[in-house]
């Protein structure tokens, strides 16, 4: 009994393993189709195709939560890395607002549809691009504090990196926007998008600040 | 005479509960401070566990009484174990891991100064130097073992769940491990003076397995030690675990196998002879105290670290726990013995007697110390080791070494290898050989232990001691120990006091 005990214990443990990598891949996956959806709304407006995305990236982020709670039921429940569980708690939670973001993003563009002049399309899309890059560095960092310390420095300061390339788009695309003829309500609609697009780079760079620091901690 | 036994005990039980309340925390300490294990399940192994060792390892200890076995008198005894569980007990109840050891040591000091015998100074030096030399040694040990798992770690890069669910077994089996080893050690400390009187008979299970009434004793004192740890060791886990400095539970794992290793390599005997007879060099065997070690070990680990997060204030505080536990556990012994002896009129030490006849002469002459201004004290008894040595040292200079020998030479055992008795030796410790050895004394009176001992080696190949190496150690501290066994089973007491007995003529 107490072997089964034994064995069940490290079965357990794997599954939860196998849930905080589910988790993580999905982040991914929400990257995907964000940046696949903002490129498709860019060229074709909020049609059929891009509502489908929204719906995946719902269905994604519902997901995302089940595994969240699931993870830190079982952190808790049986007492897990009693010294880091906080750490991984609110690195989980963490994560899951950017996948939130991702979805609300979407959401607000499929609600407000804000009309993207072709000029602007390129720096969306870097923009974008660049965002989710940022997301899938720190994604990287919080596997590795999982599995490999050594290298979420590494990860880390690649995200930094593109947080900053991030907030130079962002810098140069409201600078053009507001350069243009467009009256000011579109002016400020776009800026709004931007800006919130952007903060998803900002808080994956407070993700990879916190990991640094959790890392830090988990030094043995 | 059976309650009396029966009161006696309840000290030794007492010293068992405090042992359990103090080094359950080496053991389970730092994985319970870490919250990696749960105070309960802690509790729960370390008690099955101790309780295993003691039944199952500590019985063959059960003929050596322990340290307190120099303590020649049951009330004495008692006291002496009741001091040490009282010092042990106030400072569990401070948070402070101590020596039990220790504490009976110093519990026993009290009785020599009581008793008027003499303390071996070796073995109080013995006892400074481990407070400085364990927790270095445990110190550096720890700091090796970290930086070797953690190469390891970054070679083999396991899931922080995965790290975890490893480290929680890890820390369960060397509790395990660390608490059977603690009933084995210390059970004979805890009931070993009360082996001649254990008040128990042998119970027989079906015909699954036999209590013997040894087993039935250090079982008791097995549960003694369980409720210690179960009651009150909490606190000096949360110490040694959480209080010292935060730490990792991989932290918590190299502690407890630091303190393993130095307590396997500074103690252990068998390491020794394995050594010596490999033709290696050996470890020098030093006293180590597995309290001193953990705390030594977390030390080292927090020095590793830049020192920052150590609370160093509850280190003095445990430094000076470990100075003052032999010294208060002496004054208390000495303070009660002296209730005892005079309130409840208790006889606490057997008088031990020092006699200088002609064969004692002749062998001091033998082995070489000068007894030549000693011919006229030839045939004086003395009635302590404190009057003996007084005397003997009016007559001629002694050095530390010549004046144990003189004790041990001139020291009256009376012995009769009582016809009767004879049947009752432990057969199966003792061989064949060594028991038809004893068989051919029958009847034979003995004034001192090395008498005996050298009847018994002139009959038998197996009672001889051998040259005195490094390899031979091990063989010939058991046979001494042999012979104390033999020197307590036919005690001599009917003519113990009188001094006048017939002296023995070799056969």
């Amino acid at each position: 009994m107490y072997f089964q005990k034994v064995t069940s214990l490290f079965g357990r443990t794997r599954a939860l393993e196998n849930q905080v990598d589910e988790f993580l891949d999905k982040v991914s996956e929400a990257g995907l189709v964000f940046s696949r959806a903002v490129r498709l709304y860019l060229e074709e407006g909020a049609c059929a195709e891009f509502e489908a995305f929204l719906n995946q990236e719902s269905t994604i982020e519902g997901r995302e939560d089940t595994l969240r709670r699931s993870i830190e039921t079982e952190l808790y429940a049986r007492t897990l890395i009693p010294d880091l569980r906080a750490d991984v708690l609110r690195l989980l939670e963490d994560i899951d607002h950017l996948v939130n973001a991702y979805e609300g993003h979407l959401f607000r563009i499929s609600i407000q549809q804000p009309d993207i002049p072709e000029e602007f399309h390129k720096g969306f899309r870097e923009l974008t691009e660049t965002v989710v890059t940022c997301v899938d560095s720190v994604v990287l960092a919080a596997r590795a504090f999982f599995r490999d310390i050594e290298s979420v420095r590494d990860h880390v300061s690649k995200t930094m990196f593109f947080e900053s390339e991030a907030d130079k788009i962002s810098t140069k695309l409201q600078r053009a926007i507001f350069a243009s003829n467009l009256p000011l309500e579109k002016k400020i609609h776009l800026r709004y998008f931007v800006e919130r697009i952007d903060d998803v780079a900002n808080h994956a760079e407070d993700v990879g600040d916190s990991l640094q620091i959790y890392t830090i901690k988990r030094r043995i | 005479m059976e309650l009396t036994v029966l009161l006696f005990l309840t000290s030794g039980l007492f010293l068992g509960w405090s042992l359990g309340a103090n080094d359950a925390a080496n053991v389970f300490g730092t994985a319970v401070g870490t919250r990696m294990v749960t105070f309960t399940t802690a509790a729960i192994v370390c008690s099955i566990f101790v309780i295993l060792g003691a039944v199952i390892s500590g019985s063959g200890a059960a003929h050596t009484l322990g340290t307190l076995g120099s303590v020649n008198a049951l009330p004495g005894a008692f006291m002496a174990a009741l001091a040490a569980g009282l010092t042990v007990y106030f400072m569990t109840k401070w948070g402070l891991p101590v020596s039990t050891s220790q504490a009976i040591v110093g519990a026993i000091i009290g009785w020599n100064l009581f008793s008027g015998s003499v303390t071996d100074t070796d073995a109080l030096l013995k006892i400074v130097a481990t407070w400085i030399a364990c927790p270095i040694l445990a110190g550096i040990i720890a700091v090796v073992l970290m930086k070797v798992v953690k190469a390891f770690f970054h070679v083999v890069r396991l899931h922080l769940l995965r790290l975890d669910a490893y480290t929680r077994m890890a820390l369960i089996f060397a509790g395990a491990f660390g608490a059977y080893s603690l009933g084995a050690n210390n059970i004979a400390n805890v009931m070993g003076v009360f082996v001649d009187v254990s008040p128990f008979t042998n119970v027989h299970v079906g015909d699954l397995f036999t209590l013997s009434s040894v087993e039935q004793l250090f079982l008791l004192g097995g549960l003694a030690i369980a409720v210690g740890v179960f009651t009150y060791s909490r606190r000096v886990m949360m110490t040694v675990g959480a209080g010292l400095m935060p730490m990792s539970p991989v932290a918590a794992w190299v502690v407890v196998i630091a303190h393993s290793i130095v307590l396997f390599l500074f103690a252990s005997e068998g390491l020794e002879n394995l050594l010596a007879r490999s033709g290696l060099p050996t470890i020098p065997l030093v006293p180590v105290s597995s309290s001193q070690a953990v705390v030594g070990a977390v030390i080292g680990l927090g020095m590793l670290r830049g020192g920052k997060d150590i609370d160093w204030r509850l280190v003095g505080n445990i430094g000076l726990g470990w100075v003052t536990t032999p010294v208060i556990s002496a004054l208390v012994c000495f303070v009660f013995l002296f209730f005892l002896q005079n309130v409840f009129d208790q006889r606490v030490y057997r008088e031990v007697h020092y006699v200088l006849s002609q064969p004692v002469l002749d062998r001091l002459n033998e082995d070489g110390l000068v007894t030549g201004e000693l011919a006229e004290l030839e045939g004086e008894e003395f009635r302590s080791a404190k009057e003996f040595l007084q005397a003997f040292q009016r007559n001629t200079f002694l050095s530390q070494r010549v004046e144990k020998k003189a004790l041990e030479t001139a020291e009256l055992r009376p012995v009769h290898i009582h016809p009767l008795r004879i049947d009752s030796l432990d057969d199966n410790w003792l061989t064949s050989d060594q028991l038809a050895a004893v068989r051919t004394l029958k009847g034979v009176r003995f004034d001192h232990l090395w008498q005996l001992g050298e009847a018994l080696a002139d009959v038998s190949e197996e009672w001889r001691f051998r040259e005195n190496t490094k390899v031979n150690k091990l063989e010939n501290k058991a046979l001494a120990r042999k012979l104390e066994y033999l020197s307590r089973h036919f005690a001599d007491t009917g003519n113990a006091d009188n001094g006048r007995r017939a002296r023995r003529v070799n056969p």
